[in-house]
């Protein structure tokens, strides 16, 4: 069994806080000789440009090389080769594959099949738990701390996978979490009931305001799309409803701290970046120490 | 008298294993979940039977083969109410209740249509988190679903 990175749903407390620890090495001094002689492929069944540019760029700042394909329709999958075979043909050439495809389970599946370690740069709807990483680490940073803060997501609750993941990953630290989206963008029921089983503490809300977020540690703000709502009624009437705006941080503590994924489009105004509360491109930067922590993980070297 | 057909039937098997209370529609459902096509030993099926219980139901006999739990377990999805009659030397030395397994390989679909399995020549894998509401799991992209909604393979 080699030592893959597929989802956050198993990983334990000490094994987050060991990545994170080892995060924070690579912070502290991002360019070593570590990955010398090695070859990482990154296999980008669907584009993603962001996550393609951080991994590789972990690679190669740990002096590893990279081989892959940036979409699919350069790669053999277009003429209807199977994702297995397309993974055991990469695996006699490359010690590690990082992969994001659009099909649910493709990484888990990899994981089997391959006889290298696989990272999971995304599949699907399903996880992207590098993301969560760097999530956590910028939360960790930030906070100085993971345990009983009060985190509040803000948006698309009902499709946002970094949002669930987030939510999944921070069972291990007694978290306050605080829901905040429109109805037809609510978190689903099955986290709800995942929260339940695991006693995290949840409020929900439908009004995003100072008050509000007046407790808040954390605001993690996702994108509300317009292509998420059946009804556009409803879009319409929401869809300024869910902007952080330099205004309302005025009343905000001051160890809070904003996060996104990103890309961002109009769900954080331009004046909030000049905020030293606005975290979200540093936190884009984590992903980077984040990623060199997992790559060296996934092959067993300690640093 | 047609009961006591179908009680002289059973008790014409010498060894082997008899599934009783079969709802008729499952007959051949379960027929080919227990592979019955691939055996050499005879084979018994019994369809529309009248029953007290059910209406109308079936009854399967299959001589000198004895279902290993696996093989029983395929049928929990579809029909977890079916008792095995296990016949040695003409008498029931034991009755079998069909029990939901951990973990179900390669036995119903899973729903989600961009799932890896429903686009990989590859056999599924569900975990069963919970027996009494027949709630799975898909060990790939991890959706959880009902037993009543999803398909046999």
């Amino acid at each position: 069994m080699t030592k893959s990175f597929v989802t956050i749903a198993d990983l334990s407390k000490e094994k987050i806080m060991s990545l994170l620890e080892a995060a924070g090495r690579f912070e502290a001094m991002p360019n070593r000789k570590t990955l010398d002689g090695r070859v990482i492929a990154t296999l980008f069944f669907e584009p993603s440009t962001r996550t393609r540019l951080s991994f590789e760029t972990a690679v190669n700042r740990l002096g590893g090389r990279v081989i892959g394909f940036s979409d699919a329709a350069t790669s053999s999958s277009s003429k209807g080769e199977t994702l297995k075979d397309t993974i055991m043909m990469v695996s006699n050439y490359a010690d590690l594959i990082v992969m994001r495809h659009h099909l649910e389970g493709a990484a888990r599946y990899a994981s089997e099949v391959s006889p290298v370690p696989i990272i999971n740069a995304g599949d699907g709807a399903n996880q992207h738990p590098s993301q969560t990483m760097l999530d956590l680490y910028s939360i960790y940073k930030t906070q100085g701390t993971l345990e009983n803060l009060n985190i509040y997501l803000v948006g698309d609750l009902k499709y946002g996978r970094t949002v669930h993941s987030l939510l999944m990953a921070m069972r291990h630290f007694n978290p306050q979490f605080h829901f905040i989206a429109p109805k037809e963008l609510a978190m689903p029921n099955e986290y709800k009931l995942y929260c339940k089983e695991h006693g995290i503490k949840y409020v929900e809300h439908t009004d995003f305001t100072e008050e509000t977020i007046a407790d808040a540690d954390i605001l993690y703000m996702t994108r509300v799309q317009r292509e998420r709502f059946t009804d556009l009624m409803e879009y319409e009437r929401v869809k300024d409803v869910y902007i952080l705006r330099k205004s309302m941080l005025e009343g905000t503590k001051d160890n809070l701290r904003i996060l996104h994924p990103l890309p961002r489009v109009n769900e954080i105004s331009y004046d909030v970046d000049e905020s030293p509360k606005a975290y979200y491109f540093q936190q884009a930067k984590n992903g980077l120490y984040v990623r060199e922590a997992l790559i060296c993980d996934c092959l067993g070297i300690e640093v | 008298m047609k009961n006591n057909k179908t009680e002289l039937l059973v008790a014409a098997l010498e060894n082997g294993t008899v599934i009783d209370h079969i709802p008729s529609e499952l007959v051949f459902t379960i027929a080919s979940l227990l592979e019955l096509e691939k055996l050499g030993s005879s084979v018994t099926i019994g369809y529309n039977l009248h029953s007290k219980k059910l209406g109308k139901k079936g009854i399967i006999k299959v001589a000198d083969k004895y279902f290993s739990d696996e093989e029983i377990s395929r049928l929990s999805i579809v029909a977890p109410n079916v008792v095995l009659n296990i016949i040695r030397d003409f008498d029931v030395v034991e009755k079998k209740e069909v029990i939901i397994p951990d973990e179900l390989h390669g036995i119903v679909r899973c729903g989600n249509p961009k799932c890896i399995t429903n686009n990989e020549p590859m056999p599924t894998h569900f975990h069963v988190v919970n027996k009494e509401e027949g709630t799975l799991k898909c060990h790939y992209c991890e959706k959880e679903q009902n037993k009543s909604e999803v398909k046999l393979v």
